[in-house]
C-alpha cells in the first residue's frame, strides 16, 4: 500500500511548527501505524534527513505513551485502541493521512509529535491514591467487596493515562481522566477515608493545570482506548458535590 | 578484587532465616533517615515500590525513569497475574509449596533461602495491594478470586482481568505520587542513567542524561538501587517495550558489579507469531489463556495449510496433553516453548513460514459459553483481533514462542546488594529468584516483594555504617565518570555512517535468536562469539546517529542502548557456552534426555555463574567467571517432570 503523509514537524516547544509532506511506499497492510512511521524514518535517515520524533513504548496498547492525532482523531480511526494498536489495513491505499500531536494547551509540544503530559501526573499527585503504608495492611479478605463494585472499580481503573480524552474534547477537559481515578478509588471501601479530600484536591489541580470543563460532548468516551465510560464524569460530579457539602459542614 | 562469592545467607532453618535476619539487621532511626539520599533507577513494580516505601520511611529518594511518567514502566504490560501462597482456595497451597514450585520451576538453579523468603512475603503483597485499592477479580461472595497458572497444581494466582501488571503498577505509582507530593521522593522522568559512580569502592551516585534537554548531570547518594528490568531486547524482537534496555546494569557491570547467569532468558510460549520484516515488537498472549485454551498442531504435515476447522479431531495432535498428561496445557514455559519449536521443526507448524501452533478455545466455549470466555479473556481476544485481523472466538489463535523475560541479572547477596557495596539490584534486573526458568505470575510477585518488603529491611543494614559518607557530586570520581559519558555521547554522534540503528539491531537479534535462543550448541555459540565483535565494529564504523547531544534526540538514546547490547550479547553467549549443561530455559542440544528434555549436570553446574568485566588496554577482554555453589538443604534435586 502507498500513502501520502502530512506530518507535524516542530523543532522544539518555542519554535513554530508546520505540516510537512512525506511518502510511505510499499507498506504491508499488516504493518502497524507506528511501524509504518519507523519505515518512513529509516527512509529519512537514508536521505540524511532528521527522523520524525514520536513517542511509543510498549506497542501493545497498555502503557499510554503513544499519542497521535490521525486525520483529526485522537489515536486514529480504529476505536477503541491506542495508536500502537492501529494497523495499516484500516486505511485505503493511496490515502492522505494527516498526523499531529495531541492538541491540548496543558500538553506542551516537546518536539514534532512528542508532548509533555506531566499535568496528568500532577493531578494524581494531588490525591489520586489511597494512603496505605507498606506493613500496615489488614488481611486482604477481611473486607469483602461486592463483585459488582469491584468490577466497576476495575472499569474505571483501566485508564492508561494517555490523555486522548483531553485531546478529543473541544474544551480540552481532563475530566474523564480525573473521573476515572476518583471513581476507581471511591468504589472500593479502602478509598473511603480520603474520599472527600481526594476529589477536592484533584479537581482543584485539574483546573489549575488549565484543563477545561465538561460540556457533555462525549468525544472523550469515543476515543478512549480503555473504553472508560463518560458516566464516570457524572460520578465525579456527584463525588465533588458530596465532598463540597461535607467540607462546608466541617467534615 | 573479588574473593569467594558470599551470598551471606543467614544460618538457621529455612523457614526462620528471614525472620532471624530481620531481627538482627541494623536499623536507622526515624530522625536519621532524612540524612540519607537514595537513588532508585527505574519506576516499575520493583523500583516504584522501593522508591515509595523508602520515601514513606523517611529517606530522601531520587527516582529516575526513561519514560515520560513512572506510570508507563513496562511492568504495566504484565497480563496474567501475581502468585501468593494465601491458600484461599483450600486446595493445599502453602508457603512451602509455592517455594517448592518456584525452585523446581527454575530447574534448581536458584537459591533456596531467597526463594523461600519470596514465597513467605507473597501473602503480604496481596494485603498491601488490596489496601491500596487494586481492583483484583472477586467472586460473588466479595472475596478474592484465583486462577491457576503454569507449573503449579493449585490456584494461587490473583488477577485483575488481563491487566494485572497495570493495576499493580498503578497501585505502586499512586503510592509513589503520594510521596512525590509529600516531598520525600523527587522524580526524574525522561532521565536515563548512563553510568554508575564508585567512590572508595562504594556505589555513591550516577551520571544521568535528561532525554528532554540532553543535559548530562551528576547525582550523588548514599546508596544506589537499580530496578531497570531485563535485557530481552538484546534479541531486537521481544515482548518488552521498545525502550527496555541493558544500559544501567551493563554500565554497573563495567564498573565491577558481577553479572550472573546472563544466558538464562525466558522464551514465552504464547505470543502472536512474527508477521513481517518491519515488525517492531512481539505481543504476548497471557499464559492464563492456557487454562482454557488447548494447544495443537495437525498430526500430518500435509494438513498444515488447511483451515483448522477442516481438520477433524482425530487428525489433531494436542502435543502438550499427550507429552505431559499431568500438567497438560499448563506445562511450564520453557517446556511448552521447546515443544512448540519441536513440532514446527518437524514441519507441522501452521501459519506464515510454518512457525506457529494453534491455541484453541472451541472446547472451552462449548463447555463454559462464550460469555464466560469473554469475561475471562475478552481484552486479550481484542488485542489478538487488532493485530491479526482474526476472531479467536471463531478460529483458533495462532501462537509461537518469543523472548519475554530474563532470569539472569546482576549478582546480589541475600540483602539484594551486589558485590559492589552500596549497589542494590531489585526486580528483573537481579538474578536471584527464578533460577533457569521463571514460573508465570512470579515476576510481579518478585518485583513487589523486593520493593515493598525486602529492600526496606536490608538497605538500612548497609546504610547504618555509612552516616556522613556521601561524597559531593563534584568530587573527582564524579567528574571523571561524567567526562567518560560525554566522550561516549560525542563518539556516537561522530561516527556519521550510513547504516540505520534498526538494521544493525535486527541483525544482532536474528543472530542471537538463531544461536542463543530456544536451543543452543557449542558450535553455534562459537560462531556467535566470532560474529558479535564484528558486528560491534561495524556499528562503530557505519552507524548513523543524526542530530546533536544537547537536544531531544531519540536516535542518540537508542544508539547508546544498542552499543551496550552489542557488548552484552557477547557476555550472554560466553555464559551460554560455559554452562555446559541444559537447565530450564537454557537448552544445550548436547545435553538432553532420550525423550528430549533438559538434562542438568548437578555435579558440575549446580552453581551461579557470575561474570566479572575485564578489559585490556581499553578493549573488552574475556570476562572472568566466579562460581557461587548452590546448596540445597531442603529440596531434593530431581529430574524435573511434568508428565
Amino acid at each position: 500500500m502507498n500513502f501520502r503523509l502530512r506530518v507535524w514537524r516542530q523543532p522544539n516547544a518555542k519554535a513554530a511548527g508546520r505540516l510537512v509532506d512525506y511518502e510511505a511506499r510499499d507498506i504491508s497492510p499488516n504493518t502497524s501505524f507506528l511501524e509504518m512511521l519507523d519505515i518512513v524514518n529509516e527512509n529519512l535517515l537514508a536521505r540524511a534527513e532528521e527522523p520524525i520524533a514520536f513517542d511509543s513504548d510498549c506497542r501493545e496498547g497498555i502503557c499510554g505513551t503513544c499519542s497521535l492525532t490521525i486525520n483529526g482523531e485522537a489515536h486514529g480511526p480504529d476505536h477503541p485502541g491506542a495508536v500502537c494498536e492501529l494497523y495499516m489495513r484500516k486505511f485505503r491505499d493511496g490515502e492522505t493521512i494527516i498526523i499531529e500531536p495531541f492538541r491540548v494547551r496543558s500538553f506542551p509540544i516537546i518536539k514534532d509529535l512528542v508532548i509533555d503530559r506531566s499535568a496528568l501526573d500532577r493531578i494524581v499527585q494531588a490525591g489520586g491514591f489511597i494512603s496505605a503504608r507498606a506493613g500496615s495492611a489488614p488481611e486482604a479478605n477481611s473486607i469483602p467487596i461486592p463483585k459488582h463494585d469491584a468490577d466497576l472499580s476495575m472499569e474505571a481503573a483501566a485508564c492508561i493515562g494517555c490523555g486522548a480524552c483531553a485531546a478529543a474534547c473541544p474544551n480540552a477537559s481532563a475530566m474523564l481522566f480525573t473521573a476515572a481515578k476518583v471513581s476507581h478509588l471511591s468504589l472500593v471501601p479502602q478509598g473511603n477515608p480520603e474520599r472527600v479530600r481526594r476529589v477536592l484536591k484533584m479537581v482543584h489541580v485539574m483546573d489549575a493545570e488549565g484543563f477545561g470543563n465538561c460540556t457533555n460532548t462525549y468525544e472523550c468516551e469515543a476515543v478512549c482506548p480503555a473504553e472508560i465510560s463518560a458516566s464516570f464524569i457524572a460520578k465525579l460530579n456527584r463525588e465533588y458535590m458530596r465532598a463540597r457539602l461535607r467540607a462546608s459542614a466541617g467534615d | 578484587m573479588i574473593g569467594t562469592l558470599d551470598a551471606k545467607i543467614p544460618s538457621g532453618p529455612l523457614a526462620e532465616k528471614w525472620t532471624n535476619h530481620k531481627d538482627h539487621s541494623r536499623l536507622i532511626s526515624p530522625n536519621n533517615r532524612r540524612k540519607f539520599e537514595i537513588i532508585v533507577v527505574g519506576s516499575g513494580l520493583a523500583g516504584g515500590s522501593a522508591a515509595a516505601t523508602l520515601g514513606e520511611l523517611g529517606y530522601r529518594v531520587k527516582c529516575f525513569c526513561y519514560q515520560d511518567s513512572p506510570r508507563r514502566a513496562h511492568s504495566i504490560a504484565a497480563q496474567g497475574g501475581i502468585n501468593a501462597a494465601k491458600n484461599y482456595q483450600n486446595d493445599g497451597d502453602s508457603v512451602y509449596r509455592l517455594f517448592h514450585d518456584t525452585i523446581k520451576g527454575g530447574d534448581f538453579r536458584s537459591r533456596e533461602a531467597n526463594v523461600y523468603r519470596l514465597a513467605e512475603v507473597s501473602t503480604n503483597i496481596i494485603d498491601q495491594c488490596v489496601a491500596q485499592g487494586v481492583p483484583f477479580a472477586r467472586e460473588y461472595s466479595g472475596l478474592l478470586a484465583n486462577r491457576s497458572f503454569g507449573g503449579a497444581q493449585v490456584s494461587r494466582t490473583f488477577y485483575a482481568r488481563g491487566q494485572t501488571g497495570q493495576q499493580l503498577l498503578l497501585g505502586c505509582y499512586q503510592a509513589l505520587c503520594r510521596q512525590i507530593a509529600a516531598g520525600t521522593v523527587q522524580m526524574f522522568p525522561q532521565t536515563e542513567m548512563l553510568d554508575l559512580v564508585i567512590v572508595a569502592g562504594h556505589a555513591k551516585g550516577i551520571i544521568a542524561r535528561s532525554l528532554r534537554s540532553g543535559k548530562i548531570e551528576k547525582y550523588a547518594a548514599d546508596a544506589v538501587v537499580l530496578a531497570t528490568g531485563g535485557y530481552g531486547n538484546v534479541f531486537y524482537l521481544s515482548t518488552n517495550a521498545r525502550g527496555c534496555n541493558v544500559t544501567a546494569t551493563y554500565r554497573a557491570f563495567k564498573k565491577g558489579a558481577l553479572f550472573a547467569n546472563p544466558c538464562f532468558t525466558q522464551i514465552h510460549p504464547t505470543c502472536i507469531p512474527v508477521s513481517g520484516e518491519h515488525q517492531s515488537k512481539l505481543t504476548l498472549m497471557s499464559e492464563s489463556l492456557r487454562n482454557d485454551g488447548r494447544v495443537w498442531v495437525p498430526k500430518r504435515k500435509e494438513d498444515c495449510a488447511k483451515p483448522p476447522n477442516e481438520i477433524p479431531e482425530n487428525e489433531r495432535d494436542y502435543y502438550l496433553e499427550r507429552k505431559y498428561p499431568s500438567y497438560g496445557n499448563l506445562a511450564p514455559r520453557d517446556i511448552s516453548s521447546r515443544a512448540a519449536k519441536e513440532v514446527c521443526d518437524e514441519g507441522r507448524g501452521i501459519g506464515p513460514g510454518g512457525r506457529g501452533v494453534y491455541l484453541d478455545f472451541a472446547d472451552a466455549i462449548k463447555r463454559l459459553g462464550e460469555n464466560t470466555i469473554r469475561e475471562r479473556y475478552g481484552n486479550l481476544f481484542e488485542v489478538y483481533e487488532k493485530i491479526t485481523g482474526e476472531d479467536a472466538y471463531r478460529v483458533p489463535m495462532r501462537i509461537y514462542p518469543a523472548v519475554h523475560y530474563t532470569m539472569g541479572g546482576l549478582w546480589v547477596d541475600y540483602d539484594l546488594m551486589s558485590n559492589v557495596p552500596g549497589l542494590f539490584v531489585i526486580g528483573e534486573a537481579n538474578f536471584s529468584d527464578h533460577g533457569a526458568n521463571r514460573l508465570g505470575a512470579s515476576a510481579l510477585m518478585q518485583g513487589l516483594a523486593d520493593g515493598y518488603f525486602i529492600l526496606p529491611y536490608t538497605l538500612p543494614n548497609y546504610l547504618a555504617g555509612q552516616i556522613g559518607k556521601r561524597p559531593p557530586a563534584d568530587s573527582p570520581e564524579f567528574q571523571k565518570a561524567e567526562g567518560e559519558v560525554r566522550a561516549r555521547v560525542k563518539k556516537l554522534l561522530d561516527v556519521d555512517g550510513k547504516r540505520s540503528l534498526d538494521s544493525i539491531h535486527r541483525e544482532l537479534g536474528l543472530l542471537l535468536w538463531d544461536k542463543c535462543g530456544m536451543a543452543r550448541n557449542a558450535k553455534g555459540l562459537g560462531e556467535a562469539l566470532q560474529r558479535i565483535p564484528e558486528l560491534r565494529e561495524k556499528f562503530w564504523r557505519e552507524v548513523q546517529v543524526p542530530g546533536d547531544g544537547e537536544d531531544f534526540n531519540q536516535s542518540l538514546e537508542r544508539a547508546g542502548r544498542l552499543a551496550d547490547f552489542l557488548e552484552f550479547a557477547e557476555l550472554m553467549c560466553t555464559d551460554a557456552l560455559a554452562r555446559d549443561e541444559s537447565s530450564g530455559a537454557h537448552f544445550r542440544e548436547e545435553h538432553q534426555t532420550p525423550d528430549g528434555e533438559a538434562l542438568r549436570d548437578d555435579g558440575n553446574h549446580a552453581a551461579v555463574f557470575a561474570w566479572e568485566f575485564q578489559s585490556d588496554n581499553g578493549h573488552i577482554a574475556p570476562p572472568k567467571v566466579h562460581r557461587e555453589p548452590l546448596h540445597f538443604e531442603t529440596v531434593h534435586l530431581t529430574q524435573r517432570s511434568y508428565k
